[in-house]
């Protein structure tokens, strides 16, 4: 077996059907091939009818690399990208409750203000704060509250999108590399023309 | 508007338009909507199968002989999940087959009720696309999708769950607008990029010792032509796989066999000594590749298929080709230079001598391999050969002397013993002047011998030849040679008598212990105008040979030292 700690993360995002057993064919793949799915985000995309995921799949490196073309065979999945190693963004939100009394209220406040985190609901004994941000500065917030009686944590899974090029040749070689062995396992093909509409 | 109908009706209809003649099935109470006006489709033959994997395995090897998709119906629960085995098979080895499952009525479902089982949620795994229908409206329109995606880009089963009340139901049904089907995520590859085919091109041009991996891609897609002109221009060896068999004549020079785990040496040998290995419609599977960093290490790769999630899954390689093999083949042909590369085609052709991987060890009995022999003989490679897994089908594979295109019906990636006796009933449906063998393990036989019944009400004269060893053979061979010896459990020491059964069933029954009567007895069941049973009482335990052991490589191949 592999140990936990060869496995890799892979950042996939995917957009599929709006219907019901979507998302259990997508666990069911991932299941078979043995990746965990440590976090998955899924929501309306721009187009009526269509959600887009995003999800961070752990698992060894050989299968792991292999998911998306994998997903791709699935009838309800329109396109699904492994973006791991392509130019992205991503965020995270968490909500975290945290105890509170009067002596604790202000530096309470002042953590939230230097982490930019939201206040958005303020109890007798608790408040909860919205923070968005990659991992590490949720890490970083929910450490320093521990102390103060953390009562409850929900955190997103990861949402990510590619960023825009703003300048020719912004792709450095890092990026030419990674994206001519992600080519190497995403392949382009021909279609018969008319068949993703109707025949 | 369409005319009204009940859900049952639109199904037939549906299928009717899809170009459907067979359905194989088994009624049941959640079905019997849909069989209750069955009878107004005369044009629809129903094939009563004696258990549900009989229907699967049927309509498997009906799509396999003809081309088309394979149609099963069973009831919802038992039924169900009987065909599970079948789908799998036809998952694995890429058959399009569509099953429709009654379903306990919409009210009901999820609530344990008689006879349910969620079968939509069973086949996920084991099926390329399912659905369960809740509305009538739907039906129409989800058959046509299923048959599409069934027989489209890789082929494969696709079931339909249909509870009874939407059967019930009353519905409309009108072609020209169901038809229209919108499947955004759905894509069928076709011709290849040119930048692709440029890259393969090269590699096959630059080669010198180049050789097809031919699989069972060349039979689905039909591109047995394309294949032999590609291989006779560029004068590549062609070894085919387990699939692959009967994708090229094995009377044509440059074919060499099948490699892998009971391949024939000098086949694991060819791809071995290769420079360029252009992998065709195969999907380097392990019984082929064993272990992976061992695998033709001295070979460049080129993988040609039509699902680009195989491309890299197992083994790495060089140059990558998506698209139907036929179109990619044909589009490859003009840009290779002919070539004549008479020392690889030597060195090929010394290596089927120094390794006769097909020498039958004489020991005065009876084998498998002096029947498969005997049958390829007296048939002249010509006829439709079904088998199911383990001995008497690596013999099949080796001796049997293929001449004919997609005469070969095998369990290859399921490996499903059994298979063997309703497939052969399928394939007879769909090819009704051919003369279908169905070479049978006594082991595999038992699992489905209830489908003779079904070829004798069907008055379908198919032959079947158990090689009779009394024991499940390969069993026996794991177990010798990686168990210590220690045989369990697989020995079957009260076979029932094959002869009395064929009569029992109103079949001809035979039985032959010598190996100068085997051609006899084979011209004699040719003869006979129906279903026959030809029990082949064989040399009790004898190892196929040569063997690649499981992850094994080419380092690690067993041939017989009795050759």
């Amino acid at each position: 077996m592999t140990s936990q700690s060869k496995f890799e993360a892979r950042t996939v995002t995917a957009l599929v059907e709006d219907r019901p057993g979507v998302l259990a064919r997508i666990a069911g793949l991932c299941r078979r091939r043995g990746l965990n799915i440590a976090s998955l985000a899924v929501g309306h995309s721009e187009q009526p009818g269509l959600s887009r995921l995003t999800f961070v799949l752990e698992g060894p490196p050989g299968v792991v690399n292999h998911c998306a073309a994998q997903l791709e065979r699935l009838v309800n999945v329109i396109e699904a990208k492994d973006i791991t190693n392509k130019n992205h963004i991503w965020r995270e939100l968490a909500l975290v409750k945290v105890a509170t009394s009067k002596e604790t209220r202000v530096e309470l406040l002042e953590l939230s203000r230097v982490f930019r985190a939201n206040v958005i609901d303020i109890g007798v004994d608790s408040m909860t704060f919205e923070l968005t941000g990659g991992r590490e500065k949720i890490d970083s917030l929910i450490t320093l509250l521990s102390p103060f009686g953390i009562k409850e944590v929900m955190r997103t899974g990861r949402v990510a999108v590619l960023r825009s090029t703003l300048f020719e040749g912004e792709d450095d070689g890092e990026f030419q590399a990674t994206r001519n062995w992600v080519n190497g396992l995403q392949h382009e093909y021909h279609f018969e023309p008319g068949v993703s509409g109707s025949v | 508007m369409g005319k009204k109908l009940t859900g049952g009706d639109i199904v037939c209809e549906a299928l009717l338009n899809e170009g459907v003649d067979i359905v194989f099935g088994l009624p049941g109470g959640a079905i019997l909507p849909l069989y209750g006006v069955l009878g107004r489709y005369p044009e629809l033959r129903h094939v009563l199968v004696r258990h549900e994997q009989g229907a699967a395995h049927a309509a498997d090897g009906y799509a396999r002989a003809s081309g088309k998709v394979g149609v099963a119906f069973a009831t919802s629960g038992p039924g169900a999940t009987n065909l599970i085995t079948g789908l799998a098979t036809a998952m694995m080895d890429s058959v399009p087959i569509v099953a429709i499952t009654g379903q306990v009525g919409r009210a009901a479902i999820g609530t344990d009720a008689f006879q349910e089982t969620d079968i939509t949620g069973a086949t996920l795994p084991v099926t390329k696309h399912n659905y369960l229908i809740t509305r009538v409206e739907d039906i129409g329109p989800t058959i046509h999708e299923a048959f599409h995606i069934a027989r489209t880009g890789r082929p494969g089963p696709v079931l339909i769950d249909i509870p009874k009340d939407v059967m019930q139901e009353e519905g409309s049904y009108d072609h020209e607008r169901d038809r229209k089907i919108k499947l955004p995520g759905y894509r069928i590859p076709t011709t290849a990029p040119d930048y692709q085919i440029d890259a393969a091109v090269e590699l096959i041009n630059e080669s010198e010792r180049p050789v097809f991996l031919a699989g069972h891609g060349v039979i689905i897609s039909r591109a047995f032509d394309e294949l032999r002109e590609l291989a006779e221009k560029a004068q590549i060896p062609v070894v085919t796989t387990l699939l692959g068999i009967s994708g090229f004549p094995e009377n044509h020079p440059l074919h060499v066999g099948f490699p892998g785990m009971h391949g024939e040496a000098y086949a694991s040998l060819a791809l071995d000594d290769s420079d360029l290995i252009i992998a065709a419609g195969s999907r380097f599977d392990d019984r082929i590749v064993g272990n992976v960093n061992e695998f033709a290490t001295r070979s460049k790769k080129i993988h040609i298929d039509i699902d680009p999630a195989e491309i890299g899954k197992t083994v790495q390689v060089d140059a990558s080709v998506v698209g139907n093999l036929k179109h990619v083949l044909g589009q490859i042909i003009p840009k290779v230079d002919r070539v004549s590369r008479p020392e690889w085609i030597r060195h090929v052709e010394q290596l089927k001598s120094d390794h006769p991987s097909l020498h039958i060890p004489e020991t005065g009995n009876l084998s498998g391999q002096h029947v498969v022999r005997g049958l390829s003989n007296v048939t002249n490679g010509k006829a439709i050969i079904c088998t199911g897994v383990g001995q008497h089908q690596m013999w099949a594979a080796q001796h049997y002397k293929f001449t004919e295109a997609n005469t070969w019906l095998c369990s290859g990636g399921l490996g499903t013993m059994g298979y063997e006796v309703p497939s052969a009933i399928g394939a007879q449906l769909a090819l009704p002047e051919a003369l279908v063998w169905s070479i049978c393990g006594d082991g595999g036989f038992q699992m489905t011998m209830m489908e003779l019944a079904t070829a004798v009400e069907n008055r379908l004269p198919v032959k079947y030849a158990i090689l009779n060893n009394n024991h499940l053979g390969m069993i026996t061979q794991w177990q010798e040679l990686f168990y210590m010896g220690d045989t369990q459990a697989d020995a079957y020491t009260a076979n029932p008598d094959f002869v009395k059964l064929a009569e029992a069933f109103g079949m001809k029954g035979m039985r032959v212990e010598e190996i100068d009567d085997v051609e006899d007895a084979i011209e004699e069941a040719n003869a006979y105008p129906g279903p026959v049973i030809v029990d082949f009482v064989i040399e009790k335990v004898e190892h196929v040979y040569p063997m690649i052991p499981a992850g094994g490589s080419i380092k690690d191949l067993m041939e017989d030292t009795r050759v």
